[in-house]
């Protein structure tokens, strides 16, 4: 080092300060562990499901039959109840949560919406675990005695509807998975209509349109992209969902043929036979299921963000 | 009425006419229909709590609290699950909170526009992974190698939940400070990392506090990636984090599931605590950030 | 054919939407009132039938913000089929007032207007007015130009008629033309009609609104600084539309651009800001008056560039 005078603007400079040089290194480091995280979780999961990929290949993805008993592996059944249940989520949260958005920002006057939005925002703070709770023991009942029994007696003769009825099944699985991915839908679909310039809805409005027709012909089709968005970060949500779909979803193990069936999900399958796995082949196909997940909701997750920031600018959504 | 003294002329025909009952109607109707799914979105919230409440309230007793779990047969209370939830998540957020600040630090001060970028995204991704993943992810680093289920690895999977959360929101909340408080203190010599850590980030810490908060209670409620590091237990475990350790998330679970009614009454129970607890928190904080809005 | 409302408008029936104007004639120049006292127009006064239609009566009109007067009774005549300019320093209210005109400033929270307003002997401001249609008769074109970013050209020059029910694709193509034409862009887009709206220049965006405009026939067209994001030639080509359009329609434009105002209008009514921060009209005459002769002090210090 020099011999400078120690003037102040000398000392603000980063470059040489060792107290400088070492806060921005811990918060790079700090910052890398973030991203090396999702890295390692990666490789990791891919490290480890190694042997399954090895003895079944891709075929695994396909493999109807999951028995640890005769050393076979296959993944659909659960592929199939994890798209499902997140399909039913999907139909039932998305006309809800739109009309919802909807309401909160273009309808309802700021005094209505703000406890609204309040609410909302904690119905997306209860825990999982409690949901599935509350679900075992209230919803599923009662989705039993109502909405199924009257589905099934009415629509029954349609192949996929009929069958028996537990209320424990797909259905209160993908109702459950409904309610808990609708303040996501809400929040970022609000975000990306509040975005919309207001010189749109004013030139539709100037040429003689009802306030509805604004919302439809002029709000939506701007916002278009963004709330496929927000209804694709719903479905990310509810792909990964894991303990109340574990607590309502029963345990079948075949493919889901009626949409009352028992089944599972890749997180339900994960969350129930993992720590009994005591085979190595058994611990790696569960580890391959997550694999399979994560490729999924990251893929899902990235569309997503792309579509939201075309709308909403970078910064929008959550 | 003026209008039908005025003699026919175009303007006043066509503002006569309505502009088509049909539009109207479906003007009306829709945005009625729009409030009626805000309602139907609420519904749940408010069956959730008033369930949770009623049958959680009569089934917290003394016993509940300040019992653990038999070991044989049924009844007992939830105290190692209570005790566990408030050493692993405490624990967890002492990992998190500095990786997390230090980390949304890094991307507001020093990232160059595109690895600020790539990192956020990452982090993005991060929140939006599957928790189950994630225990999956540390049992491997951290259960497997020594054959033993524990609870540091409980709190380091909690952690890395926390973590992303905390570094988002620390990195939006220092985004509204307002630059020029950074430059008078450079300006008038102040070293760089002193001025983020005095000025910037004390600016910005109710934000940043916030957000812990958040953080915390989300982490408080989490299962999944408990399931396969610190497993649970029946036995009450303080200070051991080398062994299993039961968390109210995992009580509840594995009693919703047994046959015995008063198991389930015992879940209800733990149910409560835990709502209580994560929703106070909720509400706390959202009131606070609206209380400093509106002034 | 769907037909959504009583067929006296033609354009809801089969046909190509008729021009419902008759083609003007030089009406009598008509010098709107000067003075602030609010006069009701009478019935009796109303155009008769042959007479060229769109002519808006303002008296004693207010308008406001909450509790926030931004416009201060105005009583002002709008001639028919000729160009008014409202000039002013910016803030006095301008828009604010032309916004009072097509029921778009009762859409912010909290606005509301007292006065009248009468359209050819009609109060929009009646109970039995549906503002949706009042808007449709009374059309605007705003500042900056807005197409529809996910329509093409030509679903943006008939956005405003698919409002109203299906139309025939023939009839559709008629009026797309023709709107185009009347907006001089029919020559420049003919060929790129399914062209998306936005990918034409700022000027031809801007003739785009006013063919959407025009294509759902309106008696006024209302403009709130039409050229001030446009450059100079652009500028020039709305200034020689909005000639040609005078002949068939009435015209309102907010301009803070005098020069434009003295080139373009038949009309001007200059409006400043009170000591209560609310505008109002100061005076009112035939545009050569305004800024060669005017009566007020404040008129001609603002026309000549002089401030006070």
């Amino acid at each position: 080092m020099t011999t400078l005078p120690s003037a102040p603007w000398l000392a603000a400079r980063p470059v040489g300060r060792t107290s400088d040089r070492a806060f921005r290194w811990a918060t790079r480091l700090a910052a890398l562990a973030v991203v090396a995280v999702l890295v390692l979780l990666a490789i990791q999961l891919l490290d480890s499901s190694l042997l399954t990929w090895q003895t079944f290949g891709l075929g695994f993805i396909g493999g109807t039959t999951w028995d640890p008993v005769q050393a076979v592996y296959g993944a659909l059944p659960y592929i199939v109840g994890t798209l499902l249940s997140s399909l039913i989520a999907l139909v039932l949260a998305t006309p809800v949560g739109l009309l919802t958005a909807i309401f909160l920002s273009e309808v309802a006057s700021p005094r209505v919406a703000t406890p609204l939005i309040f609410m909302i925002e904690l119905l997306a703070a209860i825990p999982s675990v409690v949901f599935g709770l509350w679900g075992v023991f209230v919803l599923a009942p009662f989705l039993r005695g109502t909405v199924e029994a009257w589905i099934s007696s009415t629509l029954g003769f349609i192949p996929f509807l009929g069958g028996p009825t537990f209320g424990i099944g797909l259905f209160t699985a993908g109702v459950i998975l409904a309610i808990m991915i609708l303040p996501t839908i809400v929040s970022i679909a609000r975000e990306v209509i509040r975005s919309v310039p207001g010189s749109q809805r004013e030139a539709m409005l100037a040429l003689g349109a009802t306030r509805w027709e604004v919302i439809t012909k002029a709000v939506l089709p701007y916002a278009r992209s963004g709330i496929v968005g927000a209804v694709i970060l719903g479905l990310g949500r509810a792909l990964g969902e894991t303990m109340a779909v574990t607590m309502v979803i029963g345990n079948g193990q075949a493919i889901p043929t009626h949409l009352f069936d028992q089944a599972q999900t890749i997180a339900s399958k994960i969350a129930t036979t993992f720590n009994e796995a005591t085979i190595g082949i058994q611990t790696s196909s569960l580890i391959a299921l997550g694999l399979i997940l994560l490729v999924i909701t990251i893929g899902l997750n990235v569309v997503a963000r792309l579509l939201v920031w075309r709308v909403a600018g970078p910064t929008g959504g959550e | 009425m003026a209008i039908q003294a005025v003699a026919a002329n175009r303007s006043a025909t066509l503002l006569q006419a309505k502009a088509g009952g049909r539009r109207t109607l479906v003007d009306r109707a829709m945005r009625y229909l729009s409030f009626v799914a805000a309602i139907v979105c609420i519904i749940p919230l408010a069956a959730v709590l008033f369930f949770v409440t009623v049958r959680g309230i009569a089934a917290v007793n003394i016993d509940l609290l300040t019992k653990p779990a038999r070991a044989l047969g049924v009844g007992g209370g939830a105290l190692s699950a209570i005790l566990g939830t408030l050493q692993m998540v405490p624990l967890a957020a002492l990992m998190a909170i500095p990786i997390g600040v230090l980390a949304g630090i890094y991307i507001h001060e020093y990232g160059s526009a595109r690895s600020a970028r790539v990192i956020r995204f990452a982090a993005d991704v991060l929140v939006g992974v599957p928790s189950i993943l994630i225990g999956i992810f540390v049992f491997t680093f951290l259960v497997l190698p020594f054959r033993q289920y524990n609870a540091f690895a409980g709190s380091v999977a909690l952690a890395v939940i926390m973590s992303p959360v905390i570094m988002r929101t620390t990195e939006e909340v220092l985004k509204l400070v307002p630059g020029t408080l950074r430059e008078a203190s450079l300006a008038l010599g102040v070293p760089r990392w002193r001025t983020t850590l005095s000025i910037v980030v004390r600016t910005a810490l109710p934000g940043i506090l916030t957000g812990i908060m958040l953080a915390v209670a989300r982490a408080a409620g989490e299962t999944a990636p408990l399931l396969f590091t610190a497993l649970g237990s029946r036995l009450v475990n303080v200070g051991d984090l080398t062994k299993p350790m039961d968390a109210l998330p995992l009580f509840i679970y594995v009693n919703a599931r047994q046959p015995f009614e008063l198991q389930n009454e015992q879940a209800w129970g733990a149910a409560f605590l835990l709502l209580v607890f994560v929703l106070t928190v909720n509400v706390l904080v959202r009131l606070r950030s609206a209380g400093t809005r509106t002034q | 054919m769907l037909i959504e409302t009583p067929p006296a408008p033609t354009e809801e029936t089969g046909q190509p939407p008729v021009d419902g104007r008759e083609t003007a004639g030089t009406s009598s120049p008509d010098p709107a009132a000067a003075s602030a006292s609010a006069e009701p127009t009478s019935v009796e006064d109303a155009a008769p039938a042959d007479a060229p239609t769109g002519r808006v009566e303002v008296a004693g009109l207010s308008a406001y913000y909450g509790e926030f007067r931004a416009v201060r009774d105005v009583t002002l005549t709008i001639r028919p089929h000729a160009i008014t300019a409202i000039i002013g320093p910016s803030g006095c209210g301008k828009s604010t007032f032309l916004r009072a005109l097509n029921r778009m400033h009762e859409v912010i929270p909290k606005a509301r207007v007292e006065g009248s307003v009468t359209l050819d002997g009609i109060d929009v401001y009646d109970r039995e007015i549906d503002p949706v249609q009042l808007r449709r008769v009374v059309g605007m074109v705003f500042q900056r130009p807005n197409p529809f970013p996910t329509m093409s050209i030509y679903d943006n020059v008939v956005a405003g008629l698919r409002l109203t029910g299906r139309h025939r694709q023939a009839a559709l193509d008629e009026v797309v033309e023709r709107s185009l034409r009347r907006a001089a862009l029919w020559d420049e887009v003919k060929d790129k009609l399914t062209a998306n709206g936005t990918s034409l220049s700022g000027g031809q965006q801007q003739r785009l609104c006013i063919a959407r405009v025009l294509a759902v026939d309106p008696e006024v067209i209302l403009m709130d600084e039409p050229a001030s994001a446009l450059d100079p030639v652009a500028t020039l080509r709305i200034e020689e539309l909005m000639a040609e359009l005078r002949q068939n329609y009435t015209i309102v434009i907010v301009t803070h651009n005098m020069q434009q105002a003295s080139r373009v209008s038949d009309q001007t009514a200059f409006f400043t800001m009170g000591d209560d921060r609310a505008g109002y009209l100061v005076e009112a005459d035939e545009t050569i008056q305004i800024f060669t002769n005017p009566r007020n002090q404040l008129t001609e210090d603002y026309v000549s560039g002089r401030f006070g």
